[in-house]
């Protein structure tokens, strides 16, 4: 898998009515979902609670492949706890082996515990493909607002954040860059055992870091042309604005909330 | 002529199977002669970098083959390794590639993964940093206290050092001073006779190219329109102005004496093919 193949934080752009809502009300309805998706417990909600995420995807015309090649680096996580569950749940054996034994429970638990993980990655990656950073940052430095009187720095870490995100895909195109270089020189980075690994690793850490540092330098120089002084009294060029859209997302998030809490007392 | 390397119907699609998909090679086939001084020349964004990228196999061809002396560079692991290091490439802006505490370590890089002896890594150390005009004193400098025109030949050296049978240099004077350019390209034709290596010179400028090199690739959108000598190519000024690309500016005047009807070779491109060119005009006009 190329560096750059790594999706993890990744915007695409667009123009669906998700695109287009308000980040603010993203992320709310993003902690809603996930509030629902932890107080699920029967296999209806948990349908329910598919078929919002189906819903979404659809709408927002994100390729399905995109969320399966996200959900690549986790796989492993996903494996294990499915395997933990599986094999440490008590209840009835239907096989046994030493002191190995599967049980009902274990594989109802443990596949529930998968459909928790997925839905969970895959909601919070409909977020991320769905916003753009700046739009995500400015979304979360309003809705913290209320923390600055608390002396919280939430426009400093706001920033700090957008410009962290800003660069992410630079550092990982740097990277590329740097190994490439590096291996037209005969590094190899992929074989050896663990120290020699490490060892291969210097030729690209130390010009990564060096570029960092430059970069970071020359931002800086550049915010402070532009008298950039930090959040007070600064104004935005995008003013966020609730709109019916958002209204309607927020209702439907805490609905869904309600609707998963009522399955639950029920029992389905 | 016999090709050192060449490429079959080569294509690069880089983030295949995302929105972001985008051809950047489509069917190329290239091929440099052993020992020729070859020119690709094309606007940014046209392609060159990730074709020769592909010329060293630090890109995989989405289809298509790349053969290096007759055999494909990803038949087996370690023919590609090897491929590595007879076709040194040094990148665009190579000096963010320097790593090392000293010049003399960070030129070794190359020689000592080779697995040379240290005798051999040190020959080539120094003669590689003659070649691009580095003075003794500054092999034992740390690379991050030269000047940017210094590091960029470290790092060039770099490359040499190994040897390649096929030097590939992607835009190696940019952003450098006129004075920089003229020594580094001279460097360069010095290093093509000393070895007689092939040597394949990346570039978006034609006045640079055209005063250097035997033969002249134009890449555009992905595909290869011309190839020729200099002189070849630039007969298609027109199309190539069309692609953004400059012909030299004596060329430019000479396409348009031509067209304001003045019969006169327009193919010419350096300052003495002109003289002669008009020399020759007014003879022809003379002896009417
Ligand atoms: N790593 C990459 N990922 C995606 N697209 C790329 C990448 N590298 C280059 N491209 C695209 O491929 C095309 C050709 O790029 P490149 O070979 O670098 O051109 P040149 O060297 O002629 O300027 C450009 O449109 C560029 O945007
Ligand atoms: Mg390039």
């Amino acid at each position: 898998m190329a560096l750059k193949d790594i999706t993890l934080g990744q915007y695409f752009p667009g123009n669906t009515v998700i695109h287009r809502l308000d980040p603010r009300t993203k992320l709310l309805f993003t902690v809603l979902y996930i509030v629902a998706l932890f107080s699920a417990k029967g296999g209806v909600a948990y349908a329910v609670l598919f078929a919002v995420l189906c819903a979404s995807i659809a709408v927002s015309r994100i390729h399905p492949r995109n969320i399966l090649r996200g959900m690549k680096p986790i796989l492993f996580i996903i494996v294990l706890t499915a395997v933990l569950n599986i094999f440490y749940t008590p209840g009835d054996p239907i096989w046994q082996w030493k002191f190995l034994k599967i049980t009902v429970e274990g594989l109802w638990a443990a596949f529930f515990m998968v459909l928790r993980i997925s839905f969970l990655i895959t909601c919070t990656f409909l977020l991320t493909y769905t916003t753009s950073p700046i739009m995500l940052t400015d979304g979360l430095e309003r809705l913290l607002g209320p923390l600055k009187k608390l002396r919280v720095p939430v426009h400093e870490l706001s920033m700090m954040m957008s410009i962290a995100l800003r660069f992410i895909p630079t550092l990982i195109e740097e990277t590329d860059k740097i190994m490439s270089a590096q291996k037209a020189r005969g590094a190899d980075f992929d074989t050896g055992n663990l120290f020699q690994k490490a060892k291969a690793l210097v030729p690209l850490l130390v010009p990564l870091f060096i570029s960092a540092f430059r970069r970071a330098d020359e931002l800086a120089t550049a915010m402070e042309c532009r008298c950039y002084h930090g959040g007070e009294g600064r104004t935005r060029l995008r003013q966020l604005r609730f709109q019916g859209s958002d209204i309607a997302a927020l209702i439907l998030g805490t609905a869904l909330v309600a609707l998963v809490l009522i399955f639950r007392a029920l029992g389905i | 002529m016999d090709a050192i390397i060449q490429t079959e119907k080569l294509s690069h699609i880089y983030s295949a199977g995302t929105p972001f998909e985008h051809a950047a090679l489509e069917e190329v086939d290239f091929a440099a002669c052993r020992g020729e001084y070859l020119g690709i020349i094309g606007r940014t964004g046209s392609g060159k970098s990730t074709l020769i990228q592909h010329l060293n196999g630090l890109l995989k061809p989405t289809s298509g083959r790349v053969l290096f002396e007759g055999k494909d560079i990803w038949e087996t692991k370690e023919r590609t390794r090897q491929t590595r290091f007879q076709v040194g490439l040094v990148f665009q802006y190579p000096e963010y590639q320097l790593f090392e505490e000293t010049v003399y370590k960070d030129i070794a890089f190359g020689p000592r993964n080779m697995k040379l002896d240290e005798h051999e890594v040190d020959r080539r150390v120094r003669d590689a940093a003659a070649f691009v005009g580095l003075p003794d004193a500054v092999l034992e400098k740390s690379p991050f206290e030269l000047s940017g025109g210094q590091k960029r030949r470290v790092a060039i050296a770099g490359v040499i050092a190994m040897e390649p049978a096929v030097l590939i240099l992607d835009e190696p004077t940019a952003g450098l001073d006129p004075v920089g350019v003229e020594s580094i390209l001279g460097n360069i034709r010095d290093y093509h006779r000393a070895k007689n290596a092939t040597i394949i010179l990346v570039s978006h400028s034609m006045e640079e190219v055209a005063r250097s090199v035997d033969r002249l690739v134009v890449v555009s959108k992905g595909h290869i329109p011309f190839t020729g000598t200099p002189r070849e190519v630039f007969a298609h000024g027109d199309e190539l102005e069309a692609m953004g690309l400059g012909v030299p500016q004596v060329t430019r005047v000479f396409h348009r004496l031509r067209a304001m009807g003045v019969d006169i070779d327009p193919s010419v491109y350096t300052i003495g093919q002109a003289r002669a060119a008009v020399r020759d005009y007014l003879a022809r006009k003379g002896a009417v």
